[in-house]
């Protein structure tokens, strides 16, 4: 960056923040003044709507919200989360500042970064929530960094998941432990597996897991990307896939475009191994009739990608306390332990058990997690994301070496 | 609010000088080239496909029980959303598709999927086979609709008694009249075909996509600073779309001066029985492929798991429906209200226009392209705009807004499907009325509408269908506010659960099949004793 | 039925198209009377019948004055003219029944409409048909059906466009007689378009070459 731009950045960032005293929220610490302000209120909450059990338990908080707080939830159902990013941006430009559509939208990773570097988010505000500290904020990074990216209160944690990988049991005997084997079980089942194309999030999530599982040392990736460091840090992974993809389903000529497509195929038969960023994904397409009941999940030896997605509310939304109010209420452990019922949607916790009361534990401990989902002391480690500047490269360099 | 992104002004965003480093990143994306080649063609090849078994089968219906029955399974094919047809035919093309499950293991001995890339080919066939599926029922119902005003028995009558064969005697006598009166859909569906998102995204090629969906992927990259490459490339995106309008239009010119011969040349019944034979064999092909998507669609909304290669699925259930269902009902409220008003209001601006140009013998005029631009300019791209005006002047997300911008889409295709007709209705008719004393308003009540009526309707029910399938529209100007059958269904689709995805699509399918039916049903009872009205269906 | 039988007057036409002047004409029409103007397609004579019964396309420029008696006509819109016009095609509306046809001519204020049509087609030897589908017609039918939809409307003057050019020469025959037969009966201005001589001849008015 030349310094002249430098300069102006901070010139208009500065400018901004002037401008972004939050008009008619309420200070976030007086939890009785958000209480009181949000009773009455319209939350208009942009999410993510493509599975129907994430949809019915956002149905379920809707009315828990109503009948405690007096917030009336409205759930947006978006195909994509670009789209509720779109329309703040383009209130922004047109100057609409206080009376925002978006009250609160479900988000994380490169969609957080983005909207965090261009001031399109209200905060802090997060860290003031009452039951955020249930999710032991201290000792635990996740909540505090958003693929590396600081989340400086300007997010609450709602989910944590990691990646897993899935295989019907029916078909393959001896699933691959870590990448080198799943290269060679490939070459021996050619066509039995693939996965989501890259810019897509699974995909991006396959090649930042193979990046992290054949490096050597992984610190470098959790820093922003240095041009000179790419070429040396990524061979590795460019060498793993030039030699895996003539195997891949279709010989790599196609990929499924989401993890949506992925099930399909492994519904149909046509793979036997795929992934998935959500533990429980398996148990409950079982559930739904689209896998058969003899698919088991499973994670490599050396850790799986995790990461948390948030609730954020952007910087002009109209009903910020309500959106407070039910963010809040989104990290209670009646409302976490809901979600993580595999009966419900299965989605794991971002709370923090040691922190939990003896009876606010037992929730989490009757919950039966499904045929399918690996119980959380199998999962592994946790390996974190990389920072956003390396996904975004690695994800850039796949397009420019596989399309043509 | 396309152009300036795209040239690097964007405020919002921190782009506040005009450069062309978006066009730069543009030129070097991998796979540009092939994703602007992969729309270019995959939209003349499949008009032209598509034009082709329309008037095939024309020529060779000759309106016996058999070419009825046809015809009428075409027309609720129509209804069908874009995407719901995708699906469907995925699934039956697939290798672990239907054709294959039928077949598979008695007669290939496969018990697990052949690895054959079918969908999603490099070369975009299968894609251009969903388009096909698409737009010959789109063809074909504005040629039923234009074609009783050329009065073709008589022309084939005419024809015939000079010895050619009826087929020939149609291809001669009446398409070369019929064509201009359907050229404004032919130009649509070019438009649509080279611009495709939906569709593309399910059976087209990924490496690289069509140009279209690489510039919806920009659009929604996190990284917000892609958006100015992305206003680039739905740029040329219109470059695109009118450079293979211009194709088309040089192509129409040549043929018409090769075909000067062909007509004239005087073979009566060469070729006949090709025609006769293929144009009903080849929209059999197309209207049996559709319903098995459709029935496809309609066993998924009831499986259970269904392994490969069961014909069947394992078990059934009614579960998805149960879980749909409960919620349903005021998305279809706000579809058809939005939809109803949208075409009312669309099909008053549009006669009025078309009767005040009728009166004052006013030409085409050339600012009617303008009418179109929202055909042809990448939806992803001006919506963003769109919502900043409408926030500058602080109209908030609310009915009338999602209204007025469906109108933005409804006025063209009403305007499309109706101004030949309307322009082409003998002026003789009003004429008449009007030597007989008779004041125009009442020549315009009782002789112009009622002989426009089935392509008044025609017209209204596809505008209605137009309304029904916006997505993006709706919810960006809506803001969430106006949830439709529509924005469910997308929403839902992202997530890919085939059996609920199916439910979805039929319920979408629900309102536009009976918008159209009554359009072909009413005129048949106004008209049930009024033989020349009936026309062609 | 007493009309005040009067004159058509056309005085000093002049039709231009971009400068150029397609056609003049002066002439007086008398009641009863039918003057045929013929000639070649493309000599201006559906323009002449456009200028005259109101339709011209604004691409035309006319001069001269039209006069039905002493009121003037060419400041008039079409419908306010009583000029009938009898076309090639019968045009009757395919939408109505034969009733419908022949009500829709008829002045907004008459009496006994019902019977007036009833009589209409009995003078057409088509008692009877009032309920019938005017595409079940023959063509013959059909053009009697025009000619009395015509006559009910009372108009002034009437335009003939070559209406016997679609009829077969057995019926062609037996139209022109009933034709100019009612129109002279009536005492009708007539002034008729054609390229046929007979129908010239059959008219007995003078005749007017152009082009």
């Amino acid at each position: 960056m030349k310094p002249r731009a430098t300069l102006g950045a901070a010139v208009a960032t500065a400018m901004l923040s002037l401008a972004l005293p939050a008009a008619a929220a309420p200070d976030p610490n007086d939890w009785e003044a958000v209480l009181e302000a949000a009773d009455g209120q319209t939350v208009y909450w942009n999410a993510w709507a493509g599975e129907e059990r994430t949809n019915a338990y956002i149905s379920w908080v809707a009315q828990q919200v109503n009948a405690k707080y007096g917030v009336e939830l409205v759930h947006v159902k978006l195909g994509d989360t670009a789209e509720a990013v779109s329309r703040v941006l383009a209130e922004k430009q047109a100057g609409n500042d206080d009376q925002g559509s978006v009250d609160m939208i479900w988000i994380n990773g490169e969609n957080f970064a983005a909207m965090k570097a261009n001031g399109l988010l209200f905060g802090p505000w997060a860290d003031a929530m009452p039951y955020y500290a249930l999710t032991d904020p201290d000792n635990t990074p996740a909540v505090r960094y958003d693929w590396t990216i600081p989340v400086d209160g300007l997010e609450s944690p709602w989910s944590s998941s990691q990646v897993v990988f899935y295989y019907d049991t029916a078909l393959v005997e001896n699933h691959p432990n870590n990448m080198p084997e799943l290269l060679e079980w490939t070459k021996q089942n050619p066509g039995e597996f693939t996965y989501a194309q890259v810019p897509n999030f699974l995909g991006n999530a396959f090649i930042t897991q193979a990046l992290l599982e054949l490096s050597d040392a992984t610190d470098i990736f959790y820093d922003p990307m240095q041009d000179e460091d790419f070429d040396a840090a990524t061979a590795p992974l460019w060498e793993f896939l030039d030699e895996l993809h003539p195997h891949l389903w279709r010989s790599g000529r196609a990929f499924p475009s989401n993890s949506a497509d992925l099930r399909s195929l492994m519904g149909d038969s046509e793979i036997s191994i795929a992934l998935s960023f959500s533990t429980t994904e398996a148990s409950g397409a079982i559930a739904n009739y689209e896998l058969p009941d003899t698919v088991r999940s499973y994670v490599h030896d050396s850790g799986m990608i995790g990461n948390m997605s948030f609730m954020a509310i952007p910087y002009n939304a109209q009903h910020k306390a309500g959106a407070m109010v039910v963010a809040n209420y989104l990290m209670s452990p009646e409302a976490q332990a809901e979600k993580q019922d595999p009966e419900v949607w299965g989605s794991n916790t971002v709370l923090a058990m040691e922190m939990l009361s003896s009876e606010d534990r037992a929730l989490f401990d009757d919950i039966d997690l499904g045929i399918a989902t690996l119980p959380p002391n199998e999962l592994g480690e946790v390996l974190g994301q990389p920072h956003p500047s390396w996904v975004d490269a690695i994800a850039e360099a796949w397009q420019e070496r596989y399309v043509n | 609010m396309v152009i300036l992104p795209a040239f690097g002004y964007l405020p919002v965003l921190g782009g506040d000088t005009f450069h062309l480093e978006a066009w730069q990143a543009l030129w070097g994306r991998a796979g540009l080239h092939r994703s602007v080649l992969l729309s270019y063609f995959s939209g003349l090849i499949t008009t032209l496909v598509a034009l082709f078994i329309v008037v095939l089968f024309l020529a060779a219906s000759q309106g016996t029980w058999i070419d009825r029955a046809i015809r009428r399974m075409v027309s609720p094919l129509l209804a069908i959303p874009h995407a719901a047809v995708a699906f469907g035919l995925a699934f039956l093309i697939a290798p672990s598709g239907l054709f294959v499950r039928w077949i598979s293991p008695g007669l290939t001995g496969w018990e697990r999927p052949p690895d054959l890339l079918i969908v999603n080919d490099p070369l975009g066939l299968a894609l251009m086979a969903g388009l096909i599926l698409k737009e010959v029922p789109f063809l074909l119902l504005m040629s039923l609709a234009a074609l009783p005003q050329l009065r073709p028995e008589q022309r084939v009558t005419l024809a015939r008694s000079l010895g050619y064969a009826p087929s020939i005697a149609w291809l001669k006598c009446v398409f070369p009249a019929l064509y201009p009166l359907i050229r404004l859909p032919v130009y649509a569906v070019i438009a649509y075909a080279t611009s495709v998102v939906d569709m593309a995204l399910i059976l087209g090629p990924t490496l690289p996509p069509t140009l279209s969906v690489s510039i919806l992927t920009w659009f929604n990259d996190p990284d917000l600073n892609r958006r100015f490459m992305a206003s680039a490339g739905a740029v040329l995106q219109l470059g695109v779309t009118l450079a293979a309008l211009l194709t088309w239009w040089l192509g129409e010119q040549a043929v018409k001066r090769a075909s000067q011969r062909w007509l004239a040349n005087g073979a009566r019944a060469s070729g006949s029985t090709a025609v006769a034979f293929g144009g009903r064999a080849l929209l059999l092909t197309v209207t049996l492929l559709a319903m098995s998507a459709l029935a496809g669609l309609a066993l998924f909304s009831v499986a259970g798991f269904w392994r490969f290669p069961d014909a069947l699925p394992g078990t059934f259930t009614l579960n998805h429906w149960q879980r749909i269902l409960p919620s349903v009902a005021t998305p279809l409220m706000n579809t058809l209200s939005v939809g109803l008003a949208a075409t009312l209001i669309a099909a008053v601006l549009v006669v009025a226009t078309l009767e005040h140009a009728a009166r004052h013998h006013l030409p085409a005029r050339r600012a009617q392209w303008l009418l179109y631009l929202p055909l042809i300019v990448p939806q992803v791209a001006f919506l963003f705009g769109l919502v900043v005006a409408a926030e500058s002047v602080a109209i908030r997300p609310q009915h009338a807004l999602v209204v007025a911008v469906h109108l933005l889409f409804v006025v063209p295709y009403l305007y499309l499907s109706l101004s030949e007709a309307y322009r082409r209705l003998d002026p003789r008719w009003v004429q008449v009325a009007l030597s007989l004393g008779v004041p125009p308003w009442r020549a315009f009540w009782q002789v112009r509408l009622p002989l426009l009526l089935a392509p008044l309707l025609t017209a209204c029910a596809v505008s209605l269908a137009v309304s029904i399938g916006q997505y993006l529209p709706t919810l960006l100007l809506g803001g969430g506010r106006v949830p439709t059958i529509t924005t469910e269904a997308v929403a839902m689709a992202s997530g890919g659960n085939r059996r609920l995805v199916a439910v979805l699509a039929l319920l979408q399918a629900l309102l536009p099949f009976i918008g159209f039916s009554l359009a072909l049903l009413i005129p048949r009872l106004v008209w049930a004793k009024r033989r020349q009205m009936r026309g062609a269906t | 039925m007493t009309p005040n039988l009067q004159t058509l007057h056309i005085k000093q036409m002049s039709i231009t198209l971009a400068g150029e002047t397609l056609l003049t004409m002066h002439r007086d029409i008398a009641p009863g009377e039918v003057v045929t103007v013929m000639g070649p397609s493309g000599s201006g004579k559906s323009t002449l019948l456009a200028y005259l019964a109101g339709f011209l396309s604004p691409a035309f420029q006319a001069q001269g004055e039209l006069y039905l008696g002493d009121k003037r006509l060419d400041t008039l819109p079409a419908e306010r003219r009583s000029i009938g016009l009898l076309f090639q095609d019968p045009m009757l509306f395919p939408h109505l029944s034969v009733e419908g046809n022949l009500r829709f001519g008829l002045p907004h204020r008459a009496n006994d409409k019902r019977q007036q049509v009833a009589q209409a087609l009995e003078q057409v030897g088509l008692s009877g048909f009032e309920a019938r589908d005017p595409a079940t017609l023959s063509g013959g039918q059909q053009a009697r059906v025009a000619l009395m939809r015509l006559l009910l409307s009372q108009p002034r003057a009437v335009l003939l466009d070559e209406p016997f050019s679609k009829l077969d020469t057995a019926l062609r025959q037996e139209m022109r007689t009933l034709v100019f037969g009612q129109l002279r009966a009536a005492g009708l201005p007539t002034l008729l378009v054609t390229h046929d001589e007979a129908d010239a001849n059959a008219a007995g008015g003078p005749i007017i070459a152009l082009g």
